[in-house]
């Protein structure tokens, strides 16, 4: 609990961007998959949604059985909306607003990210 | 805001907070428990001997209150209630005001009068302070009994053997459970209960425990004499209702909260719920009416009355001692008139009773002993009053498991509880396939929460889905998902007359949308059984363990499997294991297919770890993926003086033959040496058993929770058409099995049957024999170590990393020790 409510506070409201903090080379993340980014003590999963043109970050923590493992899950869609799929027991999290698809676990906290020269940013609220 | 004081901090009062804070009822809420630790599970108590700690027993670490806002108050009893003030008092002074009080107080056990109770060595088993003493105790002794032989006493009784004491159980009345079973019923848990050194004294009467300060022994009153060290009194309970009692609520005279169908003791501000309340001359020891109080007082107080108790049905399903116990409806034939079928079968344990009406039209209820898998079927017969067939004992007394379940459900009225965790029945599922438009499984679980619980009513669930649509007229095509609109088999051809090499080919040209945990992996699975170039060119179609090649397991470190062909390994690669093993911390496991299991390795350890096994000779055992397995041996010919043919060597060969071969499901196969089949090769997708004459070939086993035997295709065949035979048969199963399909499931749904299976693959009736011996032998030139290429290609192995910005590992992974070896930290504990 309390290390869900640490990842929520990193979360941004209205967009309120304190932090863009710079992770790595957008190169090193794998293509139409993710990869775990570590800021300060916490951790961000950060998804290359290639076929998409598009990037996601939420906790990497599953709220099912508090695993660090979604960075490591099948990315994809239903419909149009773009989700994860946790490695663990496959609950699915929407990658645009983190609620959960397919079953009725805890909300994911999701990130604001940007592409600039080359560099993977990741916007937090402090 | 309402101020809620919970009285009581058992496993009821526990549920009571956790469902009041699930409901987001806006309420202060606090809880004073009179044990020394926050509430834990009583049912599973007996665990504490045999390895839990008292934390693995809690509902919910102390933490937990604080996060949800409520106040614990441990080790603090309520003494006192002063109703006209609405406060409470405790033994240390400490004053409180409540607007809604709930007593979940429980129950204390019973202790008889008998002469020398109060002796050293008398204890009663419900705390874990009890179970400390117990155990305090115990080492001082060789010898204890337990009084009663109720479902607590034997659970009392498995601890006391778990403790290595030499153990008794003394019932008073002529058979044990004497409220769930029967004399015939509680002869066949006898007779288990002694195999397992617990001896039992029935019908014995307890006058005087004997001793000179400490117990010496039990003196019964037919005057025979049990001389035991220590006693353990199980002899039922008694509500809790002190407190009650003194401040003048009703209450019942052998005990017990009085409490309306509300739930409202005679003071409508105060509720009771769980053992200490008694509803309609009732006193319900278990839990699950405990928590459906529990539910009920917290939708009153969040504003809904809708919702009564009206009793609770006891029937119960438990594994005792390993044994299976089902207890039903009017299990003892109570009911006048009902009239009792009962079969009986001494060698395997089995005892099953049904009771009928005396009209022979209803089922009342009943007792399972030893095979208890009809109890959700009969349980649910007996709540919805469902009809009996014209010969009633063919329930209990025809083949078991066979082909009941589909026909069960189909034959289940709208009102059977089908989810007994989020209490859902058949109608409220029929009604989201029928009226709300739901048609698949994952929306079904979605609308109506069914299969979140425990799972297990997920192939019913499963069933009624399919059976609806049917009924609706909808053709439910076997498309892989919302991205392609072919069946696995469709996309073979497609994969293979085109050529496709990657999934973004495939998607491109032949789906639509942006893919799925479903497509994915079974599209990679695909490539690899078609090509079988190294899946990790495409690491992000792969599914959980194919993506970093290795089993992921709780904790999220994985383990590490190495290839043992036939199960055959020297000394030299054995210490090499045990090397590596102990180098890197990892815990080892033999394993059901004879190799040896590595696990707590961190992602970032694994390329690391298959550099060092690659050096010692060994390669990727892929146990990680939906591919072949092991092949299983037997000793055989060359040691053992029964064998007949050489099973290890031609284990070893089938096994480096169809390494790597990836399937739709996993592949496992044996050969044993002689009739006598140690290596249980009728068990397997493909058994080779030795004859005299050459070998005899078995396809389509299956253990796992559906277990089936291999079916025999044909008899002693030589070595060389036995190799060509399973050459076509497994290419036969890639090319046409469903995902995620083994061969038994994939052979009971294929039309024609082993008949058909033995013309394609025998008698070649298809002409594609050739084709398919062809297609194998390409895959077997392919064949690769997946975990070789990987250490060789510095790209590749920089993905085995934890963070991508960072070379540390993941600081959240944390082990416990156990036995000697290192193991995960429980996850329902984080």
């Amino acid at each position: 609990m309390e290390i869900l409510n640490d990842i929520r506070s990193l979360a941004t409201v209205d967009n309120d961007i304190k932090v863009w903090f710079k992770a790595a080379r957008a190169s090193d993340f794998p293509e139409n998959g993710g990869a775990c980014v570590k800021y300060k003590d916490q951790q961000i999963a950060v998804f290359n949604f290639a076929r998409r043109s598009e990037w996601y970050a939420c906790q990497n923590l599953c709220p099912h059985k508090m695993q660090m493992v979604l960075s490591r899950g099948i990315i994809g869609s239903v419909s149009e909306e773009p989700k994860v799929a946790c490695p663990f027991h496959k609950k699915t999290f929407s990658l645009r607003n983190g609620e959960c698809l397919n079953a009725t676990e805890e909300k994911l906290a999701v990130f604001p990210v940007k592409i600039e020269d080359g560099f993977v940013y990741i916007g937090f609220a402090r | 805001m309402k101020r809620i004081i919970v009285v009581g901090n058992g496993m009821v009062g526990y549920k009571f907070c956790e469902k009041l804070r699930k409901q987001s009822v806006a309420a202060e809420v606090i809880v004073y428990g009179e044990e020394p630790r926050p509430a834990y599970d009583r049912v599973h108590l007996s665990s504490y001997f045999s390895g839990k700690t008292a934390e693995d027993l809690l509902m919910a670490p102390a933490s937990w209150y604080a996060e949800h806002n409520i106040v614990l108050h441990l080790g603090e009893l309520v003494t006192e209630i002063n109703r006209d003030a609405k406060t409470i008092r405790t033994h240390t002074g400490k004053t409180d005001h409540y607007d809604y009080l709930v007593l979940a107080t429980g129950s204390s056990p019973f202790v008889p009068a008998i002469e020398g109770v109060e002796r050293d060595g008398v204890f009663v088993y419900r705390t874990i302070e009890d179970l400390n003493q117990i155990i305090d105790y115990g080492k001082k002794i060789k010898c204890a009994a337990v009084m009663g032989g109720g479902l607590l006493g034997l659970e009392a009784g498995k601890a006391l053997i778990d403790l290595g004491l030499q153990t008794h159980v003394v019932e008073f009345a002529s058979r044990l459970m004497p409220r769930q079973l029967d004399e015939a019923g509680s002869n066949i848990l006898l007779h288990k209960l002694s195999q397992l050194g617990i001896t039992v004294h029935l019908n014995k009467s307890t006058k005087r425990i004997a001793g000179n300060g400490k117990l010496e022994g039990l003196e019964f009153a037919d005057a025979s004499f049990l001389p035991v060290e220590m006693l353990v009194i199980s002899a039922g309970i008694r509500p809790r209702d002190e407190v009650a009692k003194a401040s003048g609520l009703e209450v019942h005279a052998r005990g017990g909260v009085l409490v309306n169908d509300f739930l409202q003791t005679s003071d409508e501000n105060i509720f009771a719920i769980g053992e200490v309340a008694v509803h309609s001359n009732m006193v319900y020891g278990l839990v699950a009416p405990g928590y459906e109080m529990a539910d009920i007082v917290v939708r009153q107080i969040a504003g809904d009355f809708s919702k009564l108790f009206q009793g609770f049905d006891m029937s119960t399903k438990l594994k005792l001692m390993g044994v299976d116990v089902g207890s039903f409806g009017d299990a003892l034939g109570e009911t006048p008139g009902s009239i009792p079928i009962a079969f009986q079968d001494k060698h395997n344990g089995v005892y099953k009773r049904i009771n009928i009406s005396a009209d022979g039209k209803l089922l009342l209820g009943g007792i399972l002993v030893g095979d208890a898998s009809q109890y959700n079927l009969f349980h649910q017969m007996v709540m919805n009053r469902m009809a009996l067939p014209a010969q009633p004992e063919s329930l209990i007394i025809g083949a078991p498991g066979k082909g009941e379940e589909g026909a069960g459900v189909k034959s289940l009225p709208d009102s059977a509880q089908i989810c007994a965790c989020e209490n859902i029945t058949k109608g409220d599922l029929v009604l989201q396939i029928t009226e709300k438009g739901v048609k698949t499984l994952d929306d079904l679980k979605k609308s109506t929460k069914a299969c979140t619980g425990c799972g297990g009513c997920t192939p019913m669930v499963n069933d009624i889905l399919k059976l609806t649509l049917e009924s609706m007229g909808v053709t439910v095509k076997k498309s892989l998902c919302e991205h392609f609109d072919f069946t696995r088999q469709e996309l073979y051809d497609i994969i293979k007359v085109k050529g496709l090499k990657s999934y973004e080919d495939v998607l491109e040209q032949h789906g639509k949308g942006h893919g799925c945990e479903v497509c994915q992996p079974a599209v990679a699975s695909l490539l690899a059984s078609i090509w079988n170039e190294p899946i990790l060119n495409q690491s992000t179609i792969q599914d959980t363990n194919d993506r970093f090649l290795a089993n992921i397991q709780r904790g999220g470190t994985y383990s590490v499997v190495p290839r043992i062909a036939g199960g055959e390994i020297t000394p030299e690669k054995l210490i090499a294991i045990g090397r590596i093993a102990k180098a890197y911390g990892l815990y080892t496991k033999i394993t059901g297919g004879q190799r040896i299991d590595m696990f707590g390795a961190r992602v970032e350890q694994l390329p690391e770890i298959w550099e060092e096994l690659i050096a010692e000779g060994f390669e990727s055992g892929h146990a990680y993926g939906k591919a072949l397995r092991t092949i299983k041996s037997c000793v055989g010919s060359t040691w053992c003086r029964f064998g007949v043919q050489d099973s290890v060597a031609f284990a070893i060969f089938i096994e480096d033959r169809y390494k790597g071969l990836r399937a739709p499901h996993k592949l496992k196969g044996a050969v044993s040496g002689c009739i006598r089949e140690c290596a249980e090769a009728q068990s397997k997708d493909f058994g080779i058993i030795a004859t005299e004459k050459g070998w005899n070939l078995y396809v389509c086993g299956n253990g796992g929770s559906r277990p089936q035997h291999a079916k025999l295709l044909v008899t002693d065949v030589d070595t060389d058409t036995c190799v060509k035979l399973i050459d076509r048969f497994l290419m036969f199963y890639i090319k046409t099995a469903d995902p995620l399909t083994r061969t038994a499931t994939w052979l009971n749904k294929m039309e024609g049957g082993l008949e058909y299976l033995y013309d394609v693959v025998v008698n070649d009736s298809l002409g594609i024999g050739e084709e398919l011996e062809k297609d194998m032998q390409a895959l077997i030139a392919n064949y690769h170590c997946e975990w070789k290429k990987v250490v060789e290609d510095p790209a590749q192995r920089a993905q085995f990393k934890h963070f991508i910005n960072d070379d540390s590992s993941d600081s959240t992974l944390s082990f416990v020790e156990m036995r000697g070896q290192k193991f995960p930290e429980d996850w329902n504990k984080k």
